[in-house]
C-alpha cells in the first residue's frame, strides 16, 4: 500500500511538476527577501540589502537540488529531468546527434540480427512440448544416418531413452487425382509424434501399433503449410486417399501449425511411417540410408552422458554381433533440432555474433570519441555549472543519460531495421526446389538483448568522458576559455580512434578474404564442369519402374536425348550429381587380398557413384588412364568400375597401373578396375581430396537419376526440348530440371551465406571508420582553426598547414589499419573452414585492405582538409 | 566568533521541531528562532535550512501552509504535527540523556574509580 501511496504522489509530482519547482523557488526567493528586509533595517540600502542577503543563502542552486532531493521520488523524476535536458542539448546539435544514432542503429541492429540468427537456430530449441529433453544421436564420422534395423536393436536395447523415435527424408511424387507432383516429407518411426508428445490439429497421428511389417501402413499426415497450400484448408481432407509413388495412401490428419519436423531449417510437407521405405533399404543392416536421426526423450534423471555411454555399449554389442554390416565407431548425443549440422552452424553463427560484437565495440569507441569531443566543447557549460554549485555527480549522471537517450534512439531504430530484415530472413526459401527455411522469427529474448545491448553500449561510451569531467577545473575554463588544452600527447581519444579503426581493420579484411575464396571457388577445378550443362532429374520408382525395365527406360532415355540437336554429349549418374544438394552415398571397399570383410578391415570408404557409359564425357571428367564404361558392361559382363586418382593412391598403389588390378565390394565381389578419372568435389567445396569409385548402371540399376546433357549453347533453350522428349517415352514421369550450375547453389550456400554476411560487416566497418576518422579530423581541425589561419596568414604552404591540421588523423589511420590487418590474418584462418580457398596470404587481399583503408581515410579527411585549407585568417582573427 | 559551535549531524531536525514546537514559523523565521534560543551560539547555514525543511515536512513531522509575514511578505509557514511533537518528545529525551552521559563521562576524576 505504501508503496502505491509512492506511486500516486509521483504521479501527482510529475503532473504538477511546474507548480512544485515554483514553490521551492518562492519559498527560497522569500527567506531572501525577509532577510533583506532585516538587512535595509540595519541601514543598507535595498539593492545592496538584496546582493547581501543573497551570499549569506550560499549555493542557490545546490539547495534547490536538496531541496527537490528531500521531497522524495527524485530518482525518477531527476531522470526525466535528465532526459528533458538532454533532448533539449541534443537537439541543439543536430548533427552529432544524428551521426550518433545511425551509427548505434547501424551496430545494434547488425547485433539483433545476427542473435535472432543465433536464437533461432540455435538457442531456441524445436517447437514442440518439452524440446529440451530431446537428443539426436551422431556418430563418429559427423552425422545421424543409420540403418533401420540398428535403429531397432538400439531402441529396443537402450535403457536411457523414454522412446527412442527415428525419421528419414522421403523425397516423392504426390498424386490427389490427375496431377502428380514432388513432394518433400519425412518418413517417420511410428513412435515418432509419440516421443515428441505432439496432438494432431485434425484427425489423428499414426502410431507404433499401426506398423505391421514392409509397406503395412499407408497413411499420411500432412504438415499446416502443405494443408494449407496444396489442399486449400480443407478439412475434408482427411479420409481421402492420395497415392505416394503410384501407391495408395490415406490422409489420416494435420500436424499443428507451428510444427515443422524435427530438423530446424527444413520444412516438410508431410509425415509418413517410415515402413513404407523400400524393402532393400530397410532390410539391410548395413544400409546406412534408412534413418537421418535417430532421437528421443531422456528418462527423468538420466544425464546426457550416461545416455551416450548406453548408446555406446549397445553399439559395442552390435559391432561383436554383425562385425560384417556394423561399421560405426562411437556415436554422442545433441539437442534436437539442428543434428549434425549443428557443429558448423554454430561455429559460423558464433564467429558472426563475434564480429557483430566488435561492431558495436567499433561503435561505441567512435561514438565515445564523438562524446568526448562533445564533452570538451561543452566544458564552459559544465565549468558554469559546477561554479553555479551543482554536484559533480550531478553533472556526470546526466552527461550518462544523454549517452542513454542516444542509444536507446538507436537501438530503437536499429531494433525495427533488423525486425524487418529478420522477418524477410524467415520468408526466404534459399532454394525453390528444397524444403529449407530459416526459422528466425524474433521473439522477446531478441527484443530484450537489443534493449540490453543499448544499455550497455550507452553507459561504455558515455563513460568516456568521465575523467574528462572529473579534471574539470572551473575557474581555469571560464577564465581561459576551452581552446587552451590541445596537447601532444596521445589521449583517450586517440587510443579509441586506434582501436576502432583496428577493429574496422579487422572487418575489412575478413570481408576480403571471404568474397575472394569465394570467387576462387567458382573457378576452381570441381573435376567436372558445370557450365552449359543441363541436369534432369527423373525418379522413374515414382513412375512405377522396377527391375530390368530401369535400365532399359534410362537407355532409352539417354538417346532420346542425344536426337536433341544442339545437344553434346548425354550421361547418367544415379541419385545426386556430385555437389548437388551436398547428397552423396559411400560404400565399403577392401583390398583384393582382403579375406575377412569385416569393418576393422575395410580400405577405404569412396564415394559410390553409378554412372552410364559417356557420362565423364558429358561432366568433362577427364579420364588418366584406361577406358570410359562401354555398352558391353551390363549384367552379364564382369563387374567393372571407374576410379579417382584419390582411390588409386589409396589402394591400387599409383594410377598408372591401376587399370586391370581388383579390388572388394562388402559383399565379396571382386571388380576389376578399368580406368583412373581425375578427382573431384562430390558434396562440398571445402572437403579434401576424396576417394570415389564410378560403376556401370547397367550393372547396379538404380530407380532415381540425374540425366546430364551437355550442349553447345545456353542449355534452358533446349530445357522444353528435354521435357518433351522424355514425355514422349512416359507421359507419366515426374521430371525436375536444373543447369548443374544452378543445383551447385545447395553445395555454395554456406560460402555465398560467409561471404555476403562477412561483405556487410566489412561494409559496416569501413562506414564506422570514416565517421570515426572524420569525426577525429574535422574536431582537430576546428579545434586548430586559429593556429591554422595564422600559419596561413605568415605564408605557410598549403602542404604544411594539412600535415599539422590532419598528420595526426593519418598516423593514427595507419598505425590502426596495420593492426587490424594482422589481427583479420590471423581471425581469417577461422574463415577458412567455412570460405572454401580463403587464405589471408593472398596479396590480392593485403593490397584491397591497404587500398580500402587508404581510400577511406581520404574520403573521412576529404572535408576536413578543405576546410582547413580555406581557412580566411583575417576574419579568423578578427572574431576571436 | 568565539561563542560559535558547529552543529552535530542530525541535531538540525530537533532544532527545528524544537523551534517550531514553540509556534508557527516561516523558514526565516525558523532561522531567527534558533539563533535566539541558542544566544546565537550555534551557526546555519541559511541555504540548508530547507531541505531539511522539506524532508521533515516529508515525513509528516512538520505541516506546512502558505500566509502572510510580519513584513507583509508571503511566506510558508510550518507548524508541529502530532507525530512531531510526539518525535520532538523522544529526540529531547535521547538528547538529554545522551548528553548526560557524555557530561558525566568526562567529568569522571581518576580517583572516582
Amino acid at each position: 500500500m505504501r508503496f502505491l501511496a509512492y506511486f500516486r504522489a509521483l504521479a501527482a509530482r510529475f503532473f504538477h511538476r511546474s507548480q512544485t519547482g515554483d514553490d521551492v523557488e518562492e519559498e527560497l526567493r522569500s527567506h531572501i527577501q525577509h532577510r533583506a528586509d532585516d538587512l535595509e533595517r540595519s541601514g543598507l540600502d535595498r539593492a545592496e540589502a538584496e546582493r547581501r542577503a543573497r551570499i549569506e543563502f550560499g549555493g542557490h542552486q545546490r539547495f534547490r537540488e536538496e531541496c527537490y532531493e528531500a521531497l522524495g521520488g527524485t530518482f525518477i523524476e531527476t531522470l526525466i529531468k535528465d532526459v528533458r535536458f538532454s533532448v533539449r542539448v541534443l537537439r541543439k546539435s543536430p548533427g552529432f546527434t544524428i551521426v550518433a544514432v545511425l551509427t548505434l542503429a547501424l551496430a545494434i541492429g547488425a547485433n539483433a540480427v545476427v542473435f535472432g540468427v543465433l536464437n533461432g537456430l540455435v538457442l531456441r530449441p524445436l517447437n514442440v512440448p518439452q524440446a529440451e529433453g530431446l537428443y539426436g544421436t551422431e556418430y563418429g564420422d559427423g552425422s545421424g544416418w543409420q540403418s533401420y534395423r540398428n535403429y531397432l536393436d538400439l531402441r529396443d536395447r537402450n535403457r536411457s531413452f523414454d522412446g527412442l523415435a527415428a525419421w528419414n527424408f522421403a523425397f516423392v511424387g504426390l498424386d490427389t487425382g490427375g496431377d502428380p507432383s514432388r513432394a518433400a516429407g519425412f518418413a517417420v518411426t511410428g513412435n515418432y509424434f509419440d516421443v515428441l508428445r505432439m496432438q494432431p490439429y485434425l484427425g489423428r497421428f499414426f502410431h507404433s501399433q499401426d506398423e505391421h511389417g514392409p509397406h503395412s501402413a499407408p497413411y499420411l499426415v500432412l504438415s499446416h503449410g502443405y494443408w494449407h497450400s496444396r489442399f486449400q484448408d480443407d478439412r475434408g481432407v482427411v479420409g481421402r486417399v492420395v497415392r505416394l509413388n503410384k501407391r495408395p495412401f490415406t490422409i489420416i490428419g494435420v500436424a499443428p501449425p507451428g510444427f515443422r519436423g524435427t530438423l530446424l531449417f527444413v520444412s516438410p510437407d508431410f509425415f509418413m511411417p517410415i515402413v513404407n521405405q523400400d524393402e532393400s533399404v530397410m532390410n539391410a543392416r548395413g544400409r546406412n540410408d534408412a534413418v537421418f536421426e535417430v532421437f528421443g526423450r531422456l528418462k527423468p534423471g538420466v544425464t546426457p552422458a550416461q545416455a551416450v555411454a548406453d548408446v555406446n555399449a549397445v553399439g559395442a554389442h552390435l559391432r561383436k554381433t554383425y562385425p560384417k554390416e556394423f561399421g560405426q565407431k562411437s556415436s554422442s548425443l545433441s539437442p534436437s533440432g539442428l543434428n549434425a549440422f549443428g557443429r558448423p552452424v554454430r561455429a559460423f553463427v558464433a564467429g558472426l555474433m563475434l564480429l557483430a560484437g566488435l561492431i558495436l565495440l567499433a561503435a561505441c569507441a567512435n561514438l565515445g570519441s564523438l562524446f568526448a569531443a562533445h564533452a570538451s566543447d561543452r566544458s564552459r557549460e559544465v565549468a558554469l555549472r559546477l561554479a553555479l554549485g551543482s554536484s559533480r555527480s550531478r553533472i556526470l549522471r546526466q552527461l550518462l543519460t544523454e549517452a542513454v537517450v542516444i542509444s536507446l534512439a538507436g537501438g530503437a531504430a536499429g531494433l525495427l531495421g533488423s525486425v524487418a530484415l529478420l522477418g524477410r530472413l524467415s520468408m526466404w526459401q534459399p532454394f525453390p526446389r528444397a524444403p529449407i527455411r530459416v526459422p528466425v522469427t524474433p521473439d522477446a529474448t531478441v527484443y530484450l538483448v537489443a534493449l540490453a545491448l543499448a544499455l550497455v553500449s550507452g553507459f561504455l561510451f558515455g563513460i568516456v568522458p568521465v575523467r574528462q569531467v572529473l579534471r574539470t577545473d572551473p575557474y581555469q575554463i571560464v577564465k581561459a576559455g576551452p581552446a587552451g588544452r590541445f596537447g601532444r600527447r596521445l589521449t583517450v581519444r586517440d587510443a579509441l580512434l586506434v582501436l576502432q579503426i583496428a577493429i574496422c581493420a579487422v572487418l575489412v579484411t575478413s570481408s576480403m578474404v571471404a568474397i575472394r575464396g569465394l570467387a576462387r571457388t567458382l573457378y576452381s577445378n570441381l573435376g567436372f564442369d558445370p557450365r552449359n550443362t543441363m541436369l534432369l532429374n527423373v525418379n522413374l520408382g515414382m513412375a512405377g519402374y522396377s527391375g530390368d525395365r530401369l535400365p532399359d527406360m534410362q537407355t532409352r532415355m539417354l538417346h532420346a536425348m542425344e536426337t536433341i540437336p544442339g545437344v553434346e554429349r548425354v550421361g547418367l549418374v544415379n541419385d545426386f550429381p556430385p555437389l548437388v544438394y551436398a547428397a552423396g552415398s559411400r560404400a565399403n571397399v577392401f583390398k583384393d587380398e582382403t579375406t575377412d570383410l569385416s569393418q576393422s578391415n575395410v580400405a577405404a570408404m569412396p564415394f559410390r557413384y553409378v554412372v552410364s557409359p559417356g557420362y565423364f564425357g558429358a561432366a568433362r571428367t577427364s579420364l588418366l588412364a584406361g577406358r570410359d564404361f562401354t555398352w558391353h558392361d551390363d549384367k552379364y559382363a564382369p563387374p567393372v568400375a571407374v576410379v579417382n586418382r584419390a582411390f588409386a593412391g589409396k589402394l591400387l598403389d599409383s594410377v598408372a597401373n591401376a587399370a586391370g588390378r581388383y579390388y572388394r565390394m562388402q559383399d565379396g565381389t571382386r571388380v576389376q578396375v578399368v580406368g583412373v578419372v581425375e578427382d573431384g568435389k562430390y558434396l562440398s567445396v571445402t572437403e579434401d581430396q576424396q576417394p570415389a569409385m564410378f560403376l556401370p548402371f547397367l550393372q547396379s540399376p538404380s530407380s532415381q537419376v540425374y540425366l546430364v546433357v551437355r550442349s553447345r549453347r545456353d542449355p534452358q533453350e533446349l530445357a522444353a526440348a528435354m521435357r518433351s522428349g522424355l514425355r514422349e517415352l512416359d507421359a507419366g514421369l515426374l521430371l525436375d530440371t536444373g543447369t548443374w550450375n544452378s543445383l551447385l547453389d545447395v553445395a555454395l550456400f554456406p560460402s555465398r551465406v560467409a561471404a555476403v554476411s562477412l561483405g556487410v560487416l566489412g561494409v559496416m566497418g569501413a562506414m564506422l571508420s570514416i565517421t570515426g576518422i572524420f569525426g577525429m579530423a574535422a574536431y582537430s581541425v576546428s579545434k586548430r582553426l586559429k593556429e591554422l589561419g595564422i600559419r596561413l596568414a605568415l605564408g605557410a604552404p598549403r602542404k604544411e598547414v594539412l600535415q599539422a591540421a590532419l598528420g595526426r588523423a593519418f598516423k593514427l589511420l595507419a598505425f590502426g589499419s596495420a593492426a587490424g590487418l594482422i589481427l583479420g590474418m590471423l581471425a581469417s584462418r577461422v574463415l577458412a573452414s567455412i570460405v572454401y580457398q580463403a587464405t589471408p596470404r593472398d596479396p590480392l587481399v593485403l593490397a584491397g585492405v591497404v587500398l580500402a583503408m587508404l581510400s577511406l581515410g581520404l574520403l573521412a579527411t576529404w572535408i576536413p582538409a578543405q576546410r582547413a585549407l580555406s581557412i580566411d585568417p583575417v576574419r579568423l582573427l578578427r572574431e576571436e | 566568533m568565539p561563542g560559535e559551535a558547529q552543529l552535530l549531524p542530525g541535531t538540525l531536525d530537533l532544532l527545528i521541531l524544537k523551534a517550531v514546537s514553540l509556534g508557527p514559523l516561516h523558514g526565516y523565521g525558523v532561522l531567527l528562532r534558533i539563533g535566539q534560543i541558542s544566544d546565537s551560539a550555534l551557526l546555519i547555514e541559511q541555504g540548508a535550512l530547507y531541505p531539511a525543511l522539506f524532508r521533515l515536512v516529508r515525513q509528516g513531522l512538520l505541516k506546512a501552509s502558505w500566509g502572510t509575514s510580519e513584513n507583509n511578505r508571503r511566506a510558508k509557514f510550518y507548524e508541529l504535527t502530532a507525530s512531531g511533537r510526539k518525535r520532538l518528545r523522544e529526540e529531547t529525551d535521547g538528547w538529554n540523556r545522551l548528553a548526560t552521559a557524555i557530561a558525566s563521562a568526562l567529568a569522571a576524576e581518576p580517583e572516582g574509580l
